[in-house]
């Protein structure tokens, strides 16, 4: 066999086998809503561990941080800071919004909103903002799967079909599966991410330098900037690294995905535990890393730095080995893709059609129209993906600027019985508002700070602001409408 | 919603401090520790530092929690 039909036959029997154990864990459950979207609220550690590892580490982590330590150097190191803070962050929000959840009934990020403010245009705004949020985070997932076939079919099939047949795949799993199969999923992807992770990264410095230390030494003396900020960039120095790590760390949890994975978990001290192991998980860039690097020195003058660690691979690896390392990419992307679409379509359904259009749809309608959406949205990304040519990380970057913009709500709604509908409604307007003008008028970073964050910080002062000057009606707390029970106790 | 305890607030800010405000006193290549420049290194050690420093947090939690329901 020649290596790309070794290599791509590997790619296949891994991405069966993960969706094979995806199938079967959703055999023999009842696929109401509920278990479609939030698995029933009783996942235990190990689930909500897998879960949210599962989302957590996708084609961005595989191929976009490395591609960044290869084209841009120093400033790639943001990524280890604001996974892990952003899980010091959880550890004050998602057992309170998990409280939430389970008292009111939530499945979604906008049914928080909606319970906490009472203001249905501010939950479909949220749900709004969220869904267009989800495109450039589901074109990342589709490129990088395309980047893999292509560059593992040793150039022979090129990325647009091979992202047209991840699509099709997606769509049949979500559609079938919901949210548990998904997790289980992610058992097999993330023992493989992790094993090709430490491979790649001891392996390529091991076989190219003789180890990780002389691998270092050698970048350290041929290009000294490449590794400290900004590196090869002229304009990512430490200010951009504060206030892009703010923003993507306190962003985290506001994907909608990620706010609803809270909802899966069977209690809140399941969420404070998750809290306490999830960054150990973030050691398994480091390696990632590690192979970027490298990559700088072994196959330098890539156009597309997204190609480096497959590229890197390729040189020191038999052709099963980069098989492997393919599979697990595919599944690393396909399996925060369906978390996505699964997201996106559920609000699409629940909380913008049902509510504004068709208050008669019972739940199973709803659970139909979801799935309809599921294709919709696959088809939009993928005509994006084929489109457009930006780096993972900067795709990232963009939808980090958008979520972010809805922690002020989420968090004085959690912790300061006085915010308003109104003031968070005009603070998430700005912040969206502000970070799309200056992203389109290309001034991100601007004065060094990265332009979501400056976003992030106008909403911020707009909305206390207003609540200042003009509070939640306060009659008896417990009997306004639209404010959650919890928030009166505080 | 009862409010987090201002010892795990505390814990939660050694973190933040260590791995995104004082960025400018460890952004660098020298000394190398284990092989790795030095902003790496630092990095990956703050991972499991900051892990430490939720574990406390969390059994700060833990036992108000308890101390709570003992004491309604």
């Amino acid at each position: 066999m020649s290596p790309a039909a070794v290599c791509l036959a590997t790619i296949f029997a891994i991405v069966a086998v993960g969706t094979t154990v995806g199938f079967l864990a959703g055999v023999r459950r009842r696929m109401d809503l509920e278990q479609w979207t939030v698995g029933g609220r009783g996942f235990g550690v190990a689930l909500v561990f897998l879960l949210m590892a599962g989302e957590v580490y996708t084609t961005f982590a595989f191929l976009g941080a490395s591609g960044w330590a290869y084209s841009r150097g120093g400033p790639t190191l943001y990524v280890l800071a604001y996974l892990t803070l952003a899980y010091v962050v959880s550890f004050f929000i998602l057992p309170q919004i998990w409280e939430a959840g389970r008292r009111h009934g939530m499945q979604t990020q906008s049914d928080f909103f909606l319970a906490r403010y009472g203001n249905p245009w501010l939950a479909g705004c949220v749900c709004i903002v969220g869904i267009v949020c989800f495109v450039p985070y589901l074109q990342l997932q589709i490129t990088g799967v395309g980047l893999i076939v292509s560059i593992a079919s040793y150039d022979g099939i090129a990325p647009g079909p091979a992202m047209a047949v991840a699509v099709a795949l997606l769509v049949a799993f979500v559609s079938v599966n919901g949210v548990r199969a998904v997790a289980w999923v992610s058992i097999v992807k993330d023992v493989l991410m992790v094993l090709a992770a430490l491979a790649i990264g001891i392996g390529v410095p091991l076989i190219h330098f003789g180890g990780i230390g002389p691998m270092f030494q050698a970048l350290a003396h041929a290009h000294p900037a490449h590794l400290t900020m900004p590196g090869a960039t002229r304009n990512l120095g430490h200010a951009w690294f504060i206030s892009t790590v703010l923003l993507t760390s306190l962003g985290f949890y506001m994907w909608p995905h990620a706010f609803a994975a809270a909802f899966t978990a069977r209690s809140a001290d399941t969420l404070r535990r998750n809290a306490v192991v999830m960054p150990l998980y973030t050691l398994t860039l480091a390696f990632i890393f590690f192979a970027g690097f490298a990559a700088v020195l072994v196959v330098p003058g890539l156009a597309n730095g997204d190609l480096a660690l497959l590229t890197v691979v390729r040189q020191s690896f038999p052709p099963w080995f980069l098989g492997v390392v393919g599979g697990a990419g595919a599944l690393t992307a396909m399996v925060p893709a369906s978390i996505f679409l699964l997201t996106a379509a559920t609000l699409f359904a629940k909380n913008l059609y049902r509510p504004l259009f068709a208050p008669a749809m019972s739940d199973a309608q709803v659970a139909r129209l979801a799935r309809a959406m599921v294709v919709v949205l696959g088809l939009i990304s993928l005509c994006l993906a084929l489109l457009s040519s930006t780096t993972l990380v900067s795709l990232l970057l963009t939808g980090y600027a958008g979520v972010t913009q809805f922690f002020p709500g989420v968090v004085l709604g959690l912790y300061w019985p006085r915010v308003s509908a109104r003031a968070v409604f005009a603070g998430l307007l700005a912040g969206v508002g502000g970070a799309v003008f200056l992203m389109t008028t290309h001034r991100d970073p601007l004065f060094g700070l990265s332009a979501g964050f400056l976003a992030l910080c106008l909403n911020f002062l707009i909305v206390v602001l207003l609540s200042l000057v003009m509070p939640a009606v306060s009659r008896d707390p417990s009997q306004r409408p639209g404010t959650l029970a919890w928030a009166a106790d505080a | 919603m009862r409010k987090p305890s201002p010892g795990a607030l505390l814990l939660a800010v050694i973190p933040f401090v260590a791995m995104c405000f004082s960025v400018a006193l460890w952004d660098r290549i020298e000394p190398m520790v284990f092989g790795l420049p030095f902003n790496l290194f630092w990095l990956i050690a703050w991972i499991v530092l900051s892990s430490g420093c939720m574990w406390l947090a969390y059994r700060l939690e833990c036992a108000r929690a308890t101390a709570t329901e003992r004491a309604p």
